[in-house]
């Protein structure tokens, strides 16, 4: 009992708050899709190419913030890929996505063997270095938990309040609401519906690859086969607990962030077989899907917007 | 391009067109997977160029492999076999209109419980031996169905993410069976082999095709009799087509959602048996590459058609069997078989992007 106790203590929720930023941005990812109309099941692919391609450039490069543009570049272009298919060519979105995932794998996993000639793992690269705030750390225990983290963390927390004031306190975030909800009336207005779910998309697929590289360069500082585990589908769960709101979503992110960090400090005591340990979060995820999602209604209705 | 052929040879042209009405479709009507199929592979062989393999040496090994031989083929129909199994369950949840994306952990669960009574018991006649563990597939499968379904009709939690959930769930569940309480002696995370009386005999010496292959066409045959000519099909396409309209014709959704997608488990689970009992005898980690993805592709390639499905999945089978054989003969990375089957999906996904492309290349369609 005292080696559990020991578990829950501050760092682990310092851990959390690193574990909640790539769901809470790729989740903040899936706030812009849905707003505009499209469902983006793809963010766990994007996630995972985001994390490969961040190490790459990292990589090639020796400079892990050219990894994390090159991150956010390509998840950009498979948003792009998702907004093609569901968009111009009125493809089902879950399919589509479906697709991007699958790609993703078989992607990351080749070229994974085509450089570092192994399925499993990467070389180390060079990764982000933690920064500390110089007052803010100084404080008792907030300063524990929120002081000393990679820039992306930080990134995170601004992305949040910004997702925000974009979507509610802006011309834009009016139209990319309408579009989503009204794609007829948008059009209407005047609105140009095609343009904003490209762009919402495309940012969409942009946050999921930052959250991506976060995974790789901000912690592990690897590439690992598979690496995103379920992260993409969670931080849909995430959305939708918090109600496809940057806040909520940020806030949902932090409890799957903790269990992640619960789960992996858990491992390490080795009291429980890893496996068992490892399921928590998608436990969690499941459980939380079905305690509060009956009461969670959908900004969109999806539908492919065809022009009349 | 079939143009061409028309044009340069009419006897193979007239062959052709015989055989594919034969079977009942026309060229016309397969026309964009076909043409999804050779982009994929266009698109794989520039990925090989770029990475340093030589495309045509790889695709005819991959051929070569899989058609090449009577060896080669018992490989490619063994590897389509659990492909034809959870493409049929993604259909048959896709009849309801529920994406059932967890057939990977449907089929893990499946295969690890017919394993277990595979080995739980030792003398039984083979008569209900075999069965039994069958059985014990295809209801842990539906279990794994059940779950996402309740959760989805009474708390309105979307499948989509539940299934992908409970396939994670799955797969570490598996694995820490075969690690720890069901650990065969030795290093390798697997079970001890099943007793005789569960197996499923092997129909094609010496490759490892086995009876599954035989549940599986007669499932197809069935799935496709089951939603065309029975209440219980006409249940699910209705509730897949139109729910309102079902629900006020007497047809209750909540209970077609959950039919469909614990029979879509169940068939899922089945090929998990068939996958311990025919091919490994026991259950070993990490035994299947992603066969539930496959389905997914392979429901789609076959036009969501029972019959159609059979011949993707041979396809697929095909795609992996011969992949192996390419990454023994050139060093291509096996994962470029995923890269391909993912393109198809991508390709498959619009299929205004088919047309557009055919349109484009001067194409009438």
């Amino acid at each position: 009992m005292v080696e559990l106790i020991d578990v829950i203590n501050i760092g682990l929720f310092a851990a959390a708050l690193r574990m909640a930023t790539p769901i809470a941005l790729a989740s903040l990812g899936g706030i812009f899709s849905e707003r505009a109309g499209i469902i983006n099941i793809g963010l766990e692919g994007m996630m995972l190419t985001g994390a490969f391609t961040g190490v790459m450039v990292s990589y090639f490069s020796g400079n892990p913030w050219l990894g994390v543009l090159a991150a956010m570049l390509v998840g950009a272009l498979l948003g792009l890929l998702h907004a093609l298919l569901t968009i111009k060519f009125s493809g089902d979105h879950i399919v589509s996505g479906t697709g991007i995932n699958i790609f993703a794998m078989g992607f990351t996993a080749y070229m994974s063997q085509v450089i570092w000639g192994s399925r499993g793992a990467s070389v180390s690269v060079r990764g982000l270095q933690t920064v500390s705030i110089p007052l803010l750390k100084d404080i008792p225990i907030i300063g524990d938990i929120l002081g000393s983290h990679t820039p992306l963390v930080y990134m995170t927390l601004i992305l949040t309040v910004l997702s925000y004031i974009v979507l509610f306190k802006t011309p834009v975030g009016l139209r990319i609401r309408a579009v989503g909800e009204h794609p007829s009336a948008a059009d209407t207005a005047g609105i140009n519906v095609f343009q904003i779910k490209y762009l919402c998309v495309m940012v969409s697929g942009m946050l999921a690859g930052l959250g991506g590289a976060f995974l790789s360069l901000g912690h592990l500082n690897l590439f690992a086969w598979g690496m995103s585990g379920g992260r993409g589908f969670i931080a849909l769960a995430a959305m939708i607990l918090g109600r496809w709101m940057p806040f909520g979503a940020f806030g949902a992110s932090l409890l799957f962030g903790f269990s992640d960090a619960l789960q992996m400090r858990l491992q390490a005591l080795g009291l429980l077989p890893p496996q068992i340990i490892l399921m928590i979060p998608y436990i969690l995820t499941i459980a939380v899907l079905a305690g509060v999602v009956r009461k969670a209604i959908p900004p969109s209705d999806y539908k492919p917007y065809v022009r009349e | 391009m079939i143009e061409g052929i028309r044009r340069v040879n009419p006897e193979a042209w007239h062959t052709l067109r015989e055989i594919l009405t034969k079977l009942g479709l026309s060229v016309r009507k397969i026309l964009p997977e076909t043409i999804a199929i050779i982009t994929a592979f266009l698109i794989g062989a520039i990925a090989l160029l770029i990475t340093g393999y030589p495309p045509v040496e790889a695709y005819s090994a991959m051929i070569s492999g899989a058609f090449g031989d009577v060896f080669g083929i018992g490989q490619t129909l063994t590897q389509a076999t659990p492909i034809i199994f959870t493409a049929l369950a993604f259909l048959f949840a896709f009849k309801s209109g529920l994406f059932n994306i967890g057939a990977e952990g449907q089929l893990l669960v499946g295969a690890f419980a017919s394993a277990l009574i595979g080995i739980s018991f030792n003398n039984l006649p083979v008569y209900i031996h075999l069965p039994l563990a069958l059985l014990a597939g295809a209801l842990a499968g539906g279990f794994w169905g059940f779950i996402p379904a309740v959760l989805k009709v009474k708390l309105g939690a979307h499948e989509v993410i539940t299934t992908m959930m409970l396939s994670y769930v799955a797969s570490n569940l598996t694995s820490y069976m075969v690690n720890y309480p069901f650990k065969a002696p030795g290093w390798v995370p697997q079970t001890i082999v099943v007793a005789p009386s569960a197996e499923l005999p092997r129909i094609l010496q010496p490759t490892q095709l086995s009876a599954s292959i035989i549940i599986a066409v007669a499932l197809a045959w069935f799935t496709d009799y089951m939603l065309k000519k029975t209440t219980l099909g006409y249940e699910v396409r209705a509730v897949g087509l139109n729910p309102s309209a079902a629900e006020s014709s007497g047809i209750s959704v909540k209970k077609g959602m959950i039919l469909a997608l614990v029979i879509s488990g169940a068939i899922a689970g089945l090929g998990g048996a068939g996958e311990v009992l025919g091919v490994h005898r026991r259950f070993i980690e990490g035994f299947s590459p992603g066969y539930g993805w496959d389905g997914l592709a392979v429901a789609l390639i076959g036009r969501l058609h029972p019959v159609g499905v059979v011949f993707a999945a041979i396809l697929f089978g095909a795609l992996r069997s011969g992949g192996m054989v390419m990454t023994r003969a050139t060093g291509v990375p096996l994962d470029i078989i995923n890269m391909l089957q993912a393109l198809v999906v991508i390709l498959i996904a619009a299929p205004k992007l088919i047309r557009y492309l055919l349109k484009r290349g001067g194409f009438k369609w």
